[in-house]
This record gives structure tokens, C-alpha cells and sequence, in this order.
């Protein structure tokens, strides 16, 4: 019986997963493979054979209500803009999960070498999820701003990899029970989990979560080959292979390499790079001069990133949309394929607030369009914008496609200081003679823009 | 070499299913637009929480007086299921926003 409602819930993973990347079907798919895994859990439950102690029933189902609750919460609760950060660490619990499962399951199959690797690995791939995820949430969050890294940080995490690798197979072969050692690796997989992710920069943050996602589905998998247990196994395989093919069209879509991703890092700006950081003069404007600017215009294509989301200004570019409309402007959005911080992020915020699907044109149709427009309203995006990574071979963005702003009559740039974004380079395009700066927070500038422009009538 | 084959032969199914399973992964992505990039990889993060039926295990086998075994099982539970229904939700929360804009 069990197996028949494994054999089920396998199927619904796979048919959700399926349903999920097409716009029609996703909700219903998501909602096909969530019963899938509640029909996995009881069974796993109910189907159970042998004695279990009351007490064990209590404990499960305690945590099973208070988790439920808290993730429930959490997820509702949470603000549109900060959902990257929550994926992640959604990410990390089941990495921590499949961790504490190993550390538990150790010392019951001692002398079964099988077992054994496939405890530790499961346990290593899942600790090193769980700490990954938790700095990538720190760093989108904001709690770690830059990316830190050691001296010969590559080399250290290599050598420290094959250490993990190498401390397994010991602990494997040698037959060791101590637990002492167990703990050891344990602990040297979250410090690999946290050395990894720490010197990757926060523009590459997207391609990590969907990495480490793809760790903790190998770690399910080893939990379900150490217990035999075929949901384990295929929602653990199955999100591991399509997490990482994932993270391949993701890194695809910034036109950089996984390897680049992961052992690159965004430099802290070399010599070359840093000659042309050029600090040429900036025009500044402000929300009243722009008002009467964007009223003359034909076309105006609006240019989303992470600043929209920070400062929650979904809303009020819609207000703007829809005034400068009324007044015959026509006006789009140009979406960037990594704009925010994850892909679909700027597409996510924008449906919150209503923005019309047919609004938001993809990078590729959208080039094209930029010599007919007349202002470029770039809001809080930077990396996204920048020229360097077209012309600058030194620059460390060098090779990723961007959103060709330059070719429009006037650009407008909206950002709260002249800081660099978040690979932490200078943008040129801030210094060319047709763009003009816009400081402040998107929200209250916006707002501004918005009511001078009503005052035009 | 012996070895290997006999691992292979205990584990056969096990091997196949995996290896099926990497092929259904990759397919299943296909050609997904960019724009729902985000939410597949919440779907598929909810979905890898399936690691809690390998928590709940844990704990139907443990004896109730081992402590130790039972704190740590608990925790894994509690964890495994944020990850299951945090996903989950989160997923559907970010879905909804794509269907209203079709009104």
C-alpha cells in the first residue's frame, strides 16, 4: 500500500514540476505535487510497522504542527520583495533536515561501509546546503554586504573540499565509531558551506540559491537510497537534476559560466578596470523637471531593479504608468533576465501591483526598441545597465548581455546615491552626457514625479 | 570489479530508478520562459522537502529513551516541514500574482 502512495506522490513531483514551467498550469501544478507530499507524509506515518512509543507519535506531530504553522505564517506574511531571501532559507531547512538525519543515522549502521558512505555524503551535501543557504539569506538580506574573501580563498576551498572527501572516505573505510569524528566532519562541511558562498557576489546570489537547491534534493536522495525509500529518492533525484539544469539556464542567461560563478567571484576590481573608473561629471535632475520631460514624450520604457523591490515602489510605477498613458505616452517595461535578485523577480513584483503581462518585454525584444525612446526611466537597476560588460574586457561583468539603454534619446537613472551596485563596480553610464541622475528612494521620488506630473494639467 | 558489480546488483533497482529519474529532471525543465524561473525553483525547493519522510523515519525507529536521537530527529521534523510548507506556500503566493494579471 505504501508504495502504491509513494509511486503516486513520485508522479505528482513530476507532473508538478512539469506544470510549473508553463504560466497556465503552474499554480495548479505547485498545488498537485504540495498534496502529492502530504499523501507521502501520512503514509509514511500510518503505514509505519512495529511498535512505536506514544511519546515518538507526540513528538512527530508536534513538530509536524508547530513547523506547519511557523512556515505557513512565514511564507504569508512575508513581503513580496523579500521572497529570494525566504527560498533560501527554506532551502537551508531541508538542508539542515537531511544533516540531522545523518548525524542520527550514524551510529545505527556502523560496520556497513554501503550505508555509511551514503550517510555522510547525504549528511556532508546537506550541512554544507544549510550553511550556504544561511549566508546567501544574510547576503540578500542584507545582513552581509560585501563579499568577503580570504587570501587564496579558491585554493583554500579546494584543498578544504578534498579534505571533506578524503575525512569521509576515512571515516567509511576505517570503520570508526567515534562519534567524535562524525562531529568533525560535520562541522568542516558547514564551514565549507559558508567559505563557498561567502566571496560569491550578490548578482551571482540567484544561481547559488538555485545550486544549493539542487545540493539539498541530493541530499533527500541519499536519505531515500540509505532507507530504500523511493519518494525520497525520486523527489530527491529529480529536483537535484532539474535544480541543476536550473542553474545552467540561469548562468545562461547572464552569459557567465557555472565555473565562473563559483570559483570567479566578481573581482574586487583589478588594476585595468579600475583606470577607467573614470569620475566624470553627473547631471542631476529633479522630479519636476523630469515631469515635464516624460509629459512631452512619445515613448517612455521603464527599466526595473532591485531598488523598485527594496523600496517597495511596485505600486506607485503603476500610478505612473497609467497617468503618463492617459496622457498618450506609451510606455513599457524592459526586464532584464536577472533583474533584482533572482530571475522573474521584476515580473513577480510587477503582477503584484496589476502591471499588464504584455507591459513587461523580455531583454532580446526590447533592444531594439530602446532607439525609439525618448526617455529610459532606469528605476534602482545598475549592473543590468552598465556598458562595461560590452566594451570593457577587464570589467568583471564583461560578456553578460545588458539592456542597451544607451541608444535612447535621454536617460534617467534612479537611485538613492552614487554607490556601486551589487557586483560593486562604477557604471559609465551614470557619467555619459545624455543621462541624467535622479537621486532618492524610488517610492518617495516616484510619488513626487507622479503628483507634479498631475500638476501639469 | 567484483565488487562492483555485486553493488550493483543489490542496488539495481535503486540505480535505475536514479538514473531514470536524472533524465525526467532535465526534461521536465525543457524550455522554461525566464519570467518563471523564480517560482520553479521555489516549487522544486518545496518539493526536496520530501527529506522529511526520511526525518519522520528517523523517529519511528528510535527508542523513546534515547534522547539524544529523539531531540535531534524532532528538530529535523520541524525543519523538514518549514521547508515543505514554507515552500509550498510561497510558491502559490508568488503563482498568484502571475493569474491576476490576466484580469
Amino acid at each position: 500500500m505504501i508504495h502504491i502512495i509513494y509511486l503516486i506522490a513520485s508522479v505528482t513531483f513530476i507532473l508538478g514540476l512539469k506544470m510549473l514551467s508553463n504560466p497556465k498550469t503552474a499554480r495548479n501544478g505547485n498545488l498537485l505535487a504540495a498534496a502529492g507530499m502530504i499523501a507521502a507524509i501520512i503514509a509514511t506515518i500510518a503505514f509505519h510497522v512495529g511498535e512505536v512509543d506514544a511519546l515518538i507519535y507526540q513528538l512527530i506531530f508536534g513538530a509536524i504542527a508547530i513547523g506547519t504553522v511557523v512556515g505557513w505564517l512565514t511564507a504569508k506574511k512575508i513581503q513580496m520583495t523579500k521572497m529570494p531571501e525566504l527560498v533560501s532559507l527554506f532551502n537551508g531547512m531541508g538542508g539542515a533536515c537531511a544533516a540531522l538525519i545523518g548525524l542520527v543515522e550514524f551510529h545505527h549502521n556502523l560496520g556497513d561501509a554501503t550505508s555509511i558512505s551514503v550517510i555522510l555524503a547525504g549528511m556532508v551535501i546537506g550541512s554544507v546546503s544549510f550553511s550556504g543557504s544561511m549566508i546567501a539569506w544574510a547576503k540578500l538580506n542584507g545582513t552581509i554586504r560585501k563579499a568577503i574573501r580570504i587570501p587564496k580563498y579558491n585554493i583554500f576551498n579546494t584543498v578544504l573540499l578534498i579534505g571533506l572527501f578524503v575525512y569521509g572516505g576515512w571515516i567509511t573505510w576505517s570503520e570508526t565509531g567515534s562519534e567524535m569524528h562524525l562531529y568533525v566532519l560535520f562541522a568542516a562541511a558547514l564551514s565549507y558551506g559558508i567559505l563557498f558562498v561567502l566571496p560569491i557576489g550578490g548578482a551571482d546570489m540567484p544561481v547559488v540559491i538555485s545550486l544549493l537547491n539542487s545540493f539539498t534534493g541530493l541530499a533527500a536522495a541519499f536519505g531515500g537510497f540509505l532507507y530504500g525509500n523511493q519518494v525520497m529518492l525520486t523527489g530527491g533525484i529529480l529536483v537535484g537534476s532539474a535544480g541543476t539544469l536550473l542553474t545552467l539556464v540561469m548562468c545562461k542567461a547572464m552569459n557567465r559560466p557555472l565555473f565562473n560563478v563559483v570559483f570567479g567571484a566578481f573581482g574586487g576590481g583589478n588594476s585595468s578596470s579600475e583606470s577607467t573608473d573614470s569620475q566624470g561629471s553627473v547631471r542631476e535632475v529633479g522630479p519636476s523637471d523630469l515631469a515635464v520631460q516624460l509629459n512631452y514624450s512619445n515613448k517612455v520604457l521603464i527599466v526595473p531593479g532591485y531598488g523598485l523591490a527594496v523600496a517597495q515602489a511596485q505600486h506607485v510605477i503603476k500610478e505612473l504608468e497609467q497617468l503618463l498613458e492617459s496622457k498618450g505616452v506609451e510606455v513599457a517595461y524592459a526586464i532584464h533576465p536577472v533583474a533584482g535578485r533572482m530571475p522573474g523577480h521584476m515580473n513577480v513584483l510587477l503582477a503584484e501591483s496589476n502591471v499588464q503581462y504584455d507591459k513587461l518585454k523580455e531583454m532580446e525584444d526590447v533592444n531594439p526598441e530602446f532607439a525609439q525612446t525618448d526617455v529610459v526611466l532606469v528605476v534602482g537597476a545598475n549592473d543590468v545597465v552598465n556598458p562595461a560588460a560590452k566594451t570593457d574586457p577587464a570589467s568583471p561583468i564583461f560578456g553578460m548581455p545588458i539592456l542597451e539603454v544607451e541608444t535612447a534619446k535621454s536617460v534617467v537613472v534612479n537611485k538613492r546615491s552614487m554607490k556601486p551596485g551589487y557586483a560593486g563596480i562604477e557604471n559609465q553610464l551614470f557619467f555619459r552626457d545624455k543621462t541624467q541622475m535622479l537621486f532618492g528612494d524610488a517610492k518617495k521620488v516616484l510619488s513626487e514625479l507622479v503628483s507634479e506630473l498631475k500638476a501639469l494639467d | 570489479m567484483n565488487e562492483l558489480i555485486q553493488f550493483f546488483t543489490t542496488n539495481k533497482e535503486i540505480i535505475f530508478s536514479v538514473t531514470l529519474m536524472i533524465f525526467v529532471g532535465v526534461e521536465v525543465i525543457g524550455k522554461v520562459p525566464a519570467v518563471l524561473h523564480t517560482p520553479l525553483m521555489s516549487g522544486a525547493n518545496a518539493i526536496h522537502g520530501v527529506v522529511i519522510v526520511g526525518a519522520i523515519i528517523v523517529m519511528l525507529n528510535s527508542e523513546a529513551d534515547n534522547y539524544l536521537a529523539l531531540a535531534l530527529g524532532t528538530i529535523a521534523v520541524f525543519l523538514g516541514t518549514l521547508n515543505v510548507v514554507g515552500g509550498f506556500v510561497v510558491t502559490d503566493r508568488m503563482l498568484e500574482m502571475f493569474k491576476k494579471k490576466k484580469n
